[in-house]
């Protein structure tokens, strides 16, 4: 499979998310500990959303004990075990906005608009997951015990 | 793909002849996308029988022959056979253009001399023809090592091709170098990340079932990230191949090349 190509047709055509302003979330130490919709995600989604490779692309980047691991990348750790590494809170703010804790983390903010230059028009000022999405991945790598 | 060691030791010739300002010392291990494909791909580049690339190389060979234009000459009626008159022309382009006072790339300066010298209709970007033209100009310099030329006046459009290499952008927010500088070598998704030389174009690329520019392949990694991709012909597209030509100073040409 060739994601890389494939991406730019398929990226186009998923369905991006709504251009709805960004709710607002409090970080507390290195975590966000209120869901950001006040209600828990849906983990069956979460991993349905894990393993789309167009939409979430986590695991371009990531294992995870998810199938085809060969077509897994290998630029970030492993999301296996991150259940029992981090709280529910800390998975959420990583998700959300990765470079508040590592500036020059390569991970995408999944859940922000500004600091970006020359995004293509189809995904401006849309986080790449919404809220639900968002609370549906993290409601998934809670389950991801070791 | 085996020599390693030379490969080394005519890159690192090369960047000590580049000058002390030369980016292409930062990075060692020099390594063709050649290297980093299986070896059925490795040997389909390798056989001009099953490389589909050469293709594109014989579709040039007859336009490089062809009257066209106002004019009523083939490219071959002015600079004779390709083999001696183009030998090594692609190993030091993009080079400075003295009627725009910018760098041109090797497809734009064809289609210069399409436009002025044959005043013909001139080619679109990315057309059949114009990449049949290019590939084939480019092949006469197989083998040669990548030399950009000493030209001062180019510095601060390859400077300019730096920057962009190492911006973010996109929704994604990555930079080239985030990809090709710091993690060449790993798996994004399936695909081996290679470092991102241009050794090879115009290449015979299986993803799209045809033979395309380098200007092609840079504008799929923008859109990849999601970002607004540069349109083909954009100055900013020759900036970048300049400081990649730079990057990958020494490395030998390999058009037409084949990658996945
Ligand atoms: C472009 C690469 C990339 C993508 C895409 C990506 N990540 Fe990451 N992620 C990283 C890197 C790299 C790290 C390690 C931290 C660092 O060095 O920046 C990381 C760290 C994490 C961590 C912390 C892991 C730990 O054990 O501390 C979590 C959780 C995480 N990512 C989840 C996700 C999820 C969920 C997605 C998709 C929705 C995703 N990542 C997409 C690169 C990526
Ligand atoms: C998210 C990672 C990523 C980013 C960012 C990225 N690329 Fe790439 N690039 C790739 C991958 C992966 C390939 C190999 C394509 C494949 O095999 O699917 C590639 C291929 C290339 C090639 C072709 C190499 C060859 O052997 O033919 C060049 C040149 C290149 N990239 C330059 C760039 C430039 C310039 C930028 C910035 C404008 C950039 N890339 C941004 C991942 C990336
Ligand atoms: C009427 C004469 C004429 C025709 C026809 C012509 N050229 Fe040229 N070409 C020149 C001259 C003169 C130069 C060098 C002067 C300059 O740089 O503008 C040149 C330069 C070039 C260069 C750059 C060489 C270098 O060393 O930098 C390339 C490549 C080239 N031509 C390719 C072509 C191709 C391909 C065609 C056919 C599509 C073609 N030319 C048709 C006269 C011609």
């Amino acid at each position: 499979m060739r994601w890389w190509n494939g991406l730019c047709v398929l990226a186009m055509l998923a369905p991006a998310a709504a251009a709805e302003p960004l709710r607002p979330y409090v970080v507390e130490g290195d975590a966000i500990a209120r869901s950001l919709t006040g209600r828990p995600g849906d983990a069956d989604n979460g991993r349905r959303l894990v393993m789309d490779r167009h939409r979430s692309l986590c695991v371009l980047c990531h294992a995870a004990p998810l199938p085809d691991p060969h077509l897994q990348g290998t630029l970030a750790p492993t999301l296996a075990g991150a259940g029992s590494r981090l709280s529910e809170g800390q998975i959420r703010l990583r998700v959300v906005d990765m470079k508040r804790l590592l500036p020059d983390s390569i991970m995408p903010a999944y859940y922000r608009t500004d600091g970006l230059a020359r995004v293509a028009a189809s995904f401006r000022d849309r986080p790449i997951l919404t809220a639900e999405e968002i609370e549906d991945v993290v409601a998934f790598l809670v389950t991801l015990k070791e | 793909m085996t020599g390693r060691a030379p490969r080394l030791l005519v890159g690192l010739l090369a960047a000590c002849l580049a000058g002390s300002s030369a980016p292409a010392g930062d990075m060692v291990d020099k390594r063709s996308g050649a290297d980093f494909m299986s070896p059925e791909n490795r040997a389909m580049q390798a056989d001009d029988m099953s490389n589909p690339g050469m293709f594109a190389v014989l579709d040039g060979e007859q336009l490089w022959n062809r009257p066209e234009g106002a004019n009523g000459r083939s490219c071959a009626g002015c600079h004779g056979e390709a083999a001696t008159s183009m030998r090594g022309v692609a190993a030091r382009y993009p080079a400075f253009d003295e009627r725009s006072e910018r760098p041109i790339d090797l497809a734009g300066r064809i289609g210069e001399c399409r436009r002025t010298r044959q005043e013909a209709s001139p080619l679109l970007h990315e057309s059949p023809e114009l990449v049949a033209l290019t590939a084939y100009v480019a092949h006469q310099s197989r083998g040669m090592p990548i030399s950009p030329p000493q030209d001062e006046r180019l510095a601060p459009f390859r400077d300019n091709g730096r920057r962009l290499y190492e911006r973010r952008i996109g929704q994604l927010d990555l930079s080239c170098a985030s990809c090709h500088d710091a993690r060449w070598g790993e798996r994004l998704g399936g695909s081996i990340m290679p470092q991102g030389h241009p050794t090879a174009y115009p290449l015979y690329r299986l993803e799209w079932q045809a033979v395309g520019s380098l200007q092609r392949r840079l504008r799929n990694c923008m859109i990849g990230v999601r970002a607004e991709a540069f349109a083909f012909g954009a100055p900013e597209l020759v900036e970048l191949e300049l400081y990649l030509m730079e990057r990958a100073a020494g490395l030998p040409l390999e058009t037409p090349g084949v990658r996945p």
